[in-house]
């Protein structure tokens, strides 16, 4: 499956970046800067969409002691980490040539930075319990407290003024972006999914690895070695 | 080519954030590579030691 998924993303990925970095027409207003939404947007859509994934599993893993739930949902957290991360940065330095400032204390900026501290906090909770059972109920519960701010970082440029564009894409109306800028949008979105997926698969494998580890299924492993 | 990586003046930040999204994404991919190769080499270790203790 991965090596599949592998050559899948880098097909993705060379599509999108060669859409998006030579065929896309440069901004009538932002030039070429706007570029930088090939990064910022799918990394900012993944972090929203990794959260609520880390949320249900965890609420599954939470109501039916299903152990590949509190997996799937321990595991999702560093990648959200990683794309929230990429996208305060990659949103700062698109701000500063654009604003005229790296980073600005309004909704959709400081929700986005709660978001990843969520995610530092799921990760350190994690690693602070000794018994991974209880860790991952506790993570749950955490996670899903949270979720509380996936919606404010949605609709963060609707309700308060704030110097970020408002929605281009989701919304109701048809999207207001042409459709050479958008379809590279796109790809990178579901290029960042399948990564997500890549991601998620390799940190499963290595959670069951240690916590079955003692199980027939890795001897068998072990032995193809 | 060189309009290209000038990127109407904005090479800095449009390159900064694309090298920035690479080096995270490969970190993202490589950390748990190396890890599965660190559980395996344990586990496996710890089996020849199992097998030894169980001999004698």
């Amino acid at each position: 499956m991965l090596p599949w998924l592998t050559v899948l993303l880098i097909v993705l990925l060379a599509y999108g970046l060669y859409g998006g970095l030579v065929l896309a027409p440069a901004d009538y207003q932002q030039g070429d800067s706007f570029r930088i939404i090939y990064i910022h947007v799918p990394s900012a859509w993944m972090s929203l969409f990794v959260y609520v994934v880390m949320a249900i599993s965890g609420a599954i893993g939470l109501i039916w002691h299903i152990k590949l739930a509190e997996i799937v949902s321990i595991s999702s957290a560093s990648i959200g980490a990683a794309f929230t991360f990429l996208a305060l940065i990659t949103g700062s330095l698109w701000g500063k040539p654009m604003w005229g400032t790296w980073w600005v204390w309004d909704a959709r900026l400081t929700s986005e930075l709660i978001l990843l501290f969520l995610y530092l906090g799921v990760i350190g909770l994690y690693g602070a319990i000794e018994d991974k059972r209880t860790a991952a109920r506790a993570v749950a519960i955490l996670a899903l407290v949270g979720v509380v701010n996936i919606p404010i970082i949605h609709y963060s440029v609707e309700w308060w003024n704030t110097l970020h564009q408002g929605a281009t894409v989701t919304k109701f109306d048809k999207p207001s972006i042409h459709p050479d800028m958008l379809i590279p949008l796109l790809v990178m979105a579901v290029a960042f999914k399948v990564y997500y997926g890549i991601a998620l698969l390799m940190r499963c494998r290595n959670e069951l690895l240690q916590r079955e580890q003692n199980n027939r299924w890795v001897d068998e492993i072990l032995e193809k070695l | 080519m060189s309009d290209f990586w000038h990127m109407g003046g904005y090479a800095f930040y449009v390159w900064t954030s694309y090298g920035i999204g690479f080096l995270v994404l490969m970190i993202g991919v490589i950390k748990p590579l190396m890890l599965q190769k660190k559980i395996l080499r344990e586990l496996v270790l710890k089996r020849q030691r199992n097998q030894r203790v169980s001999k004698s």
